[in-house]
């Protein structure tokens, strides 16, 4: 980042520059908040309990993350285009229990296979999704809301009042969170690359700025002659895709599946999202920033536990939490806003 | 700034006006029943600058989402350099090579100008990744190339109109377009931004492009177009070398009879002061401003765009709060920030934005109407539409408003129609003080004089009158005296009789009160005040 500023000079035209300054340095500092935060939280917590940066509490509370940052890193693309996804959390409900069940039909079965699967039912949804929102041009809002009750309903119909229990998983699959490297969990690494992949998507292609660009301002993006439907179909289709292997991992974390995993994760992930930076009406924001919104939202959630105090806390503090992020970003904005037209026009005075 | 010597320059020297760019013949457009555009032609060279004229309603919109792809004609041909072409979005016009810059760009405010100019077609490096540096070095070019000082890496959240403009003409530059549209690019801009985006279109014209200029002042028609097509009714009514033309010629040609002229002629001795706001200051946008307005009496508010006149007016009547000062209505005074204060005091507001802040576009002409009546229609609580209707039926004829059916929505009306049902809304109030806004903004030449005249009558009957204006024609036509202000502060004041375009302009543009040896800008100081308040002629 920093090389990258240094070497765009020699500046063609320095007389506007602190106006880049001023926006990079903005956005930089929205990100960084959420590690001060982080560390915030962390360095309480740890100082009134030292359970707290145990071993086995960190790992939990990254495994923990980790599900939540895969469904963060979808959620994003589809908020970035001013649209969201409520459907994530029945989508990873859906595909924990008919992966997880695949093991007792098919013993033996590969375990690249039940992550198929599970992708494979997420993208199915997310297509769903993403037809309805982009061809049927109905609010994503009014489709996901519907959809998310109907995966639901059918994950009801098909689980009945039966469960996977994690006895009928093989411990190769249930393993898959325990393994570390270092004391990390092994799975924290992949959606770490993951995450940071899908944020260089996101900023370094075309078809990645097209979904910015449709976020900020929709009516220019079809002015500017960028496939809007196409890549709100893909976002939506990417975001269902995340969510079928999150529930998988899901399955494996957990290990006992009935049909309510995952009730209410879409809220928790739309928050996570928020907290860590992207505008909730699109344009801007990053992946990275979101799964830094998960984290702290595992965080919390854990030091909470840890320190003892009813997890009634744990949503008050995410609500809290949520409107101070929306609030900072408002002031942000128009702050910012008000900062650059203040210069442009001294610029032109 | 010198608008007038650069004209006589311009419309003289031409650079060798190459071939035919652009050729649109008899092309027509309906929708449903209405037809936009019966027979629509055009032909730009390329190295020309070329007027395209008409009243709202003309069929001119229609003509320019043809040439960007947006409408596709039902009959007619569309010729681009030589090869007839059919365009079937806007995708399609810029691969033909035509730009379209309309009046309010749309761009991405999130991104960065670079970006916003190459959305889509970044250049990329090797794994089909943005090469951000070649785009942001692709841009600085294009800038250095038009003379502007736009840094390509900042976002354009917060760019003035002037500047999105430039960030849509470094666009269509870097798409080499060779016919660029300009759909009333002035309309917003201030004085010296008009200049400013005059410099940059004799750049384009100088290098070969076909500009296509659209816009409803006359006067920066004939400085910087060299022909001119005129349209009416949806029908190519002239097309003609500028040389040899006046403006009188143009309005016959697109009014299709000669306009009255109506000056305000003799005024009797406006009354007693109705509005007084005295010593108003908002922190960071206006300090210190102090002005009367007598019953009868036209006040003109002239500066830059910016200088804090919308401000100033949007405070006295109540949307924004205020710091320190007072402001009376009939020397009672108003309560700060209060619009319904105001309303109840007399005061009427008929905004800048009367898309946005003026009507209600998805309802009807006549709750629009009676939007600001609605206390005075009100029966047990409810609104009678009977009487909703009877009350526009009644504005509507006073103010010779065009519309289908009172009940049709406000935003089927043409321009200048809707304007005058934000004057209706505050009229049939019967204020005493009326505050408008850039009332003629984007209005065709016909409702203009309607609405000066509209003015002038309610001055007459008694109504004192505060106007901003950008449009000095308009400023010295309809007002008794001209307030012009700077940086936030009022620079100077005119009597009618004393007031010129320049005086104005050099008092807005800070030329008269501060010679050579300007003190840093941006930064009003006291001195300046002093200055200023010298400055002014009480009349």
């Amino acid at each position: 980042m920093t090389a990258e500023v240094l070497r765009r000079e020699p500046p063609p035209a320095p007389a506007d520059a602190t106006s880049r300054g001023l926006a990079e340095r903005v956005f930089r500092i929205r990100e960084s908040g959420i590690v001060v935060v982080l560390a915030l939280f962390i360095a309480v917590t740890a100082g009134l309990q030292h359970r707290f940066l145990s071993a086995s509490n960190i790992q939990f509370v990254l495994v923990n993350t980790v599900i939540f940052a895969l469904l963060a890193l979808g959620e994003t693309m589809v908020v970035v285009a001013r649209h969201v996804d409520l459907s994530v959390g029945s989508v990873l409900g859906m595909s924990a229990y008919l992966s997880a069940s695949l093991f007792g039909r098919h013993p033996g079965i590969p375990l690249p296979v039940v992550f198929l699967v599970g992708l494979g039912i997420g993208l199915g949804w997310g297509i769903v999704n993403g037809l309805l929102v982009a061809a049927g041009r109905v609010p994503s809002l009014v489709v996901t809301l519907a959809s998310l009750y109907i995966i639901r309903g059918i994950d009801i119909l098909i689980v009945g009042g039966s469960m996977v229990t994690a006895n009928t998983l093989p411990s190769a699959f249930t393993d898959i969170p325990k393994e570390t490297v270092l004391g990390i969990p092994y799975v924290a690494i992949v959606v770490a690359v993951v995450v940071a992949a899908g944020a260089y998507y996101l900023r370094s292609f075309r078809s990645g700025r097209d979904l910015y660009a449709i976020g900020s301002n929709p009516a220019a993006a079809k002015l500017a002659g960028i496939p809007i439907g196409r890549r709100v179909f893909m976002a939506f289709a990417a975001s269902g895709a995340i969510a079928g292997v999150a529930g998988v991992l899901w399955a494996a974390q957990y290990g006992t599946v009935d049909s309510t995993a995952g009730t209410g994760y879409e809220l928790t992930v739309v928050t996570a999202v928020v907290v860590g930076g992207v505008a909730i009406f699109g344009g801007s924001g990053s992946a990275v920033g979101a799964a830094l919104g998960a984290l702290l939202l595992a965080t919390i959630n854990s030091a909470l536990y840890v320190l003892g105090i009813s997890s009634f806390w744990d949503q008050a503090i995410a609500g809290f939490l949520l409107i101070f992020a929306i609030t900072l970003d408002r002031v942000i904005s128009v702050r910012l806003t008000e900062a650059l037209r203040i210069r442009s026009s001294r610029r032109a005075a | 700034m010198g608008a007038g010597e650069t004209a006589a320059g311009d419309a003289g020297a031409s650079p060798p006006s190459g071939g035919i760019a652009l050729s649109l013949q008899h092309a027509a457009k309906s929708f449903g029943a209405v037809q936009a555009l019966i027979d629509g032609s055009v032909e730009l060279r390329a190295g020309e600058v070329h007027a395209l004229l008409g009243e709202n309603g003309a069929g001119k919109s229609t003509l320019v989402k043809i040439l960007a792809g947006v409408h596709q004609p039902d009959s007619g041909a569309l010729i681009v350099a030589g090869r007839e072409v059919t365009l079937h979005g806007p995708a399609a016009a810029r691969a033909a090579g035509i730009a379209v810059i309309y009046q309010e760009p749309t761009l991405f405010p999130d991104l960065t100008v670079a970006e916003n100019m190459f959305i889509g077609r970044q250049p990329l490096r090797s794994g089909r990744r943005i090469d951000q540096q070649a785009m942001r070095a692709e841009a600085a070019e294009i800038f250095t190339r038009l003379g502007v000082p736009l840094d390509p890496g900042r976002i354009a959240r917060g760019l003035s109109i002037a500047d999105q403009q430039v960030v849509e003409i470094g666009k269509a530059l870097s798409l080499d377009a060779r016919v660029i549209v300009m759909d009333e690019p002035t309309a917003a801009l201030s004085a010296s931004e008009v200049a400013r985006l005059f410099d940059v279109v004799r750049t384009l014209r100088a290098q070969g492009a076909a500009v296509l200029f659209i816009s409803h002042r006359l006067e920066e028609i004939f400085e910087i177009c060299q022909r001119v097509t005129v349209m009416r009714d949806g029908r190519h009514v002239l097309t003609a070398d500028l040389d040899g033309l006046t403006a009188d010629d143009l309005v016959r040609a697109m009014v299709g009879r000669d306009l009255e002229k109506r000056s305000r002629g003799e005024q009797a001795a406006p009354g007693e002061t109705v509005l007084d706001v005295s010593r108003l200051t908002r922190e960071g946008v206006f300090i210190d401003v102090s002005l009367t307005v007598r019953a009868g009496e036209i006040v003109a508010l002239a500066g830059l765009v910016g200088s804090g006149r919308s401000e100033v007016a949007r405070a006295v009547f109540g949307i924004d709060r205020y710091d320190a000062g007072a402001v009376k209505v009939r020397g009672k005074p108003l309560r700060k920030a209060s619009p319904t204060g105001a309303m109840a005091a007399g005061v009427g507001f008929v905004p800048e934005d009367r898309r946005q802040q003026g009507l209600v576009m998805d309802m009807s002409v006549q709750q629009n109407v009676a939007l600001a009546s609605l206390g005075r229609l009100r029966r047990a609580g409810f609104i009678r539409s009977s009487s909703e209707h009877a009350l526009a039926v009644d504005w509507a004829a006073r103010l010779a408003i065009k519309y289908g059916r009172l009940t049709d929505p406000v935003s089927m009306l043409s321009g200048g129609n809707q304007q005058k049902v934000v004057l209706a809304k505050w009229l049939s109030r019967k204020p005493t003080v009326l505050i408008v806004d850039e009332p003629t903004r984007g209005i065709d030449i016909a409702t203009k004089a309607e609405v000066h005249h509209l003015l002038m009558q309610l001055a007459r009957d008694g109504v004192g009158i505060l106007m901003i204006s950008s449009e000095l024609p308009e400023v010295l036509l309809v007002s008794d005296r001209v307030l012009v202000m700077r940086e936030g502060r009022l620079a100077a004041e005119f009597a009618r009789a004393d007031a010129t375009e320049e005086r104005i302009i050099a008092a807005g543009t800070g030329q008269a009160a501060e010679p050579a040896t300007e003190p840093a800008a941006g930064q009003a100081s006291a001195q300046s005040a002093g200055q200023a308040t010298a400055e002014r002629s009480e009349p």
